[in-house]
């Protein structure tokens, strides 16, 4: 990566080519308004015109209260910010294709929904193509103000769906699809999908036998999957940041063709953590590498989001229950160094620790 | 402008002039020359307002459908075989949405063993996937039906499978009066959807809905169905009205005031089978041919009353159920359930065989007697069949049954010296 920017190098924030509408954003400011002793963004601390678009009395609220999700839910949280964002963005011109999934069938048991958005589900595997369908569509019909995004969980997106994702992108059809990914098949019981990491634990990767637990060197990088189509935008996003998903997704809607967020969203029922952990558990997976958050455009990495304070896996893996065979009976120190070097080899290939950064604060 | 042209060139032409927004589109023989055709209308500019777009299988082509259709845009897809069964998932999906979106399916079989030639196996599969389905008789009947199924699918929020026969209608040459653009705007109004995605007005589509209510939305479509009976016919008279042709409507009735043997079928048989019945009607048989042209609804009462005074039927058909017999025969049967009469099965052009009227002679002279099995497969070679049941019955690894039947074939032809 090249740096051309020495405010934001020099503020540790960005490092690389960063885009020009993220120097607008609060968020990506060489400003340091975490609260002290947390990650917090200090949202009350910026004048009312660059606070998050969650915190605006007249957000849509999109995802809106009632839904039925879990409690500590990280993909109601991701999508609530996220579709606010986008409609933010489009001045409430959107529609939303939904997957199959845990965020479909918690948000409209029938009568009831929670969207305030036009909203629609159809199956599991196509969200991508049906939304294909919608923006094509309204271009036909000449509204090229209406702009569209999908959205699915990693089963939805990695797995069945990735035909007609990977369709979506080739044709560059003109859709933001977002990804919310908890890392398994949470909706039918947590069995393991294509973006289940190693040694997890899920209902169909059990915590038994000689090598308990999901299988290393399987699983799909679908962040990188996406770039490989030079698609226009994709970026990696984190309930961890959520000034930083709303920037994302904004960006994303300021550009036109296949763009494409994967937000990592932790499953408290799945992961085996308490519901208050959510955003502590998603910042360590940030903070120790495993999960590296960028931005790439048209298949090349342009910027991504440093470790403020690194902390080794193992301090991500012991607070959740779906890792715990790598701690008893007997501690599986050879495991714990395998995941240990994916997050060094993402740290490396995304710049994560540039000079300077990764020992501040505490976590 | 009548026109000597083939039948997926017709097709295309008449999709066209019903000016449809998106269209989707994925290759699979014998379906291909169609949205081929539409390919170049779109890509030449004849059709503006128009988008065409090339996916990545047939299910990604009828879900780019169901989103486009959601979205208020007139859309439209054509598939055959494989295609139509890779896509099933969100066929069943279409209809369970009410979203009235047209496709052409270019009938065709269903592997194993791969074959790529005409029967209706694959759309026979959809029969209870909640689409109307109409079986074009011949080409010009295949590019009417679609001008008329944008209209049905429209009227009543339902999709509408146009069915025509793979290679035998989709590759011929023939002269087709295809529909003239002022003709089509007179009969077929814009697109107003019942349910659209609007940013304007937003609604939730795609609910999850459990045992309080999935019984009534089963129900209702099946009552749009029952609406459709009526539809049908009604809109076959005003195109009639517009373009002085009858195509279309729930049934076709040939030679049937006195018949007293029906043959019934459905698709482009239909003209080999009148051509039989004349030379029987010659010699002074009193048989008469019965064409059913919406399988789905299915038209009981038009059945009964086109086929009620007759003695016997006999269904001839281009799929059927394996382990039980005829699908179309059990309809008739039960349309005739007040009054039932000999009828007899027989299954026939599978793969593409082609079906002759020496065959049809030879079993029809059986029917007439009474003396026909309850279920025939026209001109069944038993003695490749007894050779491979012999294999079998040999015990062990016995192989592959198409491909010891293709060598038992092969060897049959080479010449003795």
């Amino acid at each position: 990566m090249t740096t051309n920017d020495t405010t934001v190098e020099q503020a540790g924030f960005h490092h690389g080519i960063v885009p020009e509408v993220l120097h607008e954003d609060p968020a990506s400011k060489p400003v340091k308004f975490y609260q002290v002793g947390s990650f917090a963004v200090g949202n009350r601390l910026l004048p009312l015109e660059v606070r998050s678009v969650q915190s605006d009395p007249n957000r849509t609220n999109a995802l809106t209260s009632g839904h039925r999700a879990c409690q500590g839910c990280g993909e109601a949280l991701g999508a609530r910010y996220a579709l606010d964002a986008a409609m933010a963005a489009v001045d409430g011109q959107l529609v939303a294709v939904n997957a199959t999934g845990c965020l479909e069938v918690f948000s409209t048991p029938y009568p009831e929904t929670s969207w305030r958005v036009a909203w629609l589900h159809s199956l599991f595997g196509n969200a991508p193509a049906v939304a294909s369908g919608v923006a094509a569509a309204y271009k036909a019909m000449g509204r090229s103000d209406v702009r569209v995004v999908a959205q699915g969980g990693d089963g939805g997106t990695v797995d069945i769906g990735f035909g007609c994702l990977s369709g979506m992108f080739e044709r560059n059809d003109d859709v933001l699809y977002i990804c919310y990914d908890n890392e398994a098949y949470m909706n039918t019981g947590i069995q393991r999908s294509g973006a289940t990491p190693p040694a997890a634990r899920t209902a169909t990767t059990q915590a038994v036998g000689e090598d308990p637990g999901n299988t290393f060197g399987q699983g799909k990088d679908l962040p990188r999957i996406a770039m490989a189509h030079e698609i226009p935008y994709v970026a990696t996003a984190s309930v961890a940041d959520l000034r930083d998903l709303e920037a994302k997704v904004r960006r994303a809607m300021s550009m036109r063709g296949a763009r494409y967020i994967h937000v990592m969203v932790p499953c408290p029922l799945g992961w085996g953590t308490a519901s208050s952990e959510t955003l502590s558990v998603a910042r360590l997976a940030t903070q120790s590498g495993l999960f590296p958050v960028f931005e790439a455009e048209y298949g090349e990495v342009v910027a991504s989001s440093p470790i403020r304070r690194q902390v080794p896996v193992e301090d991500y893996l012991k607070v959740q229950k779906r890792f715990a065979h790598l701690f008893a009976p007997t501690k599986r120190q050879d495991v714990i160094d395998r995941l240990q070097a994916q997050a060094d080899r993402n740290i490396r290939r995304y710049n994560l620790l540039p000079t300077g950064a990764g020992t501040e604060g505490t976590v | 402008m009548r026109t000597q042209i083939e039948g997926s060139l017709a097709v295309a032409q008449a999709v066209a002039a019903c000016r449809p927004q998106v269209i989707c589109a994925y290759p699979i023989s014998p379906q291909t020359h169609i949205v081929e055709g539409l390919s170049a209308i779109v890509k030449r500019g004849e059709l503006t307002g128009c988008e065409y777009v090339n996916v990545e299988s047939e299910f990604a082509a009828m879900s780019v459908a169901i989103g486009a259709s959601a979205a208020g845009a007139r859309s439209y897809t054509a598939t055959a075989s494989q295609g139509l069964l890779y896509m099933v998932e969100a066929v069943y999906n279409a209809s369970g949405l009410g979203l009235p979106i047209v496709m052409t399916v270019a009938n065709r079989a269903i592997g194993a063993p791969i074959n790529i030639w005409n029967d209706h196996t694959d759309s026979m599969s959809q029969r209870d996937s909640g689409w109307i389905q109409l079986y074009a008789e011949t080409n010009q009947e295949a590019a009417d039906l679609h001008v008329q199924a944008f209209r049905i699918a429209e009227e009543l929020s339902l999709p509408v499978m146009v069915c025509m026969d793979g290679f035998i209608l989709t590759h011929a040459v023939e002269e087709v009066d295809v529909p003239e653009q002022a003709d089509v705007d007179r009969f077929l109004p814009p697109f107003e959807p019942r349910q659209v995605l609007d940013p304007a007005n937003p609604v939730s589509i795609g609910a999850m809905v459990g045992p309080e209510a999935f019984t009534e939305v089963r129900y209702l479509a099946h009552d749009r169905q029952m609406r459709a009976l009526e539809l049908i016919p009604q809109v076959a008279a005003d195109f009639k009205e517009i373009f002085g042709r009858d195509s279309g409507g729930l049934v076709h009735t040939y030679l049937l005031d006195d018949a007293e043997t029906v043959v019934i079928a459905l698709g482009s048989v239909l003209g080999t089978i009148k051509d039989v019945v004349d030379e029987r009607r010659a010699r002074g048989e009193k048989i008469g041919v019965l064409g059913i042209t919406s399988f789905r609804p299915f038209p009981l009462k038009a059945v009964e009353a086109a086929i009620g005074n007759a003695k016997r039927f006999i269904c001839l058909e281009k799929a059927f159920s394996v382990g039980i017999g005829g699908i179309v025969a059990s309809h008739v049967r039960m349309a005739m359930s007040s009054h039932p009469i000999k009828n007899y099965t027989v299954v026939a052009g599978l793969g593409g065989r082609p079906i002759l009227k020496g065959s049809l002679h030879g079993l029809l002279d059986k029917a007439v007697t009474d003396s026909l099995e309850p279920l025939t497969f026209l001109d069944l070679d038993t003695d490749l069949v007894e050779r491979e049941l012999a294999r079998t019955r040999a015990g062990g690894r016995s192989g592959p049954a198409a491909e010891n039947m293709l060598r038992d074939l092969g060897a049959s032809r080479v010449p003795t010296a």
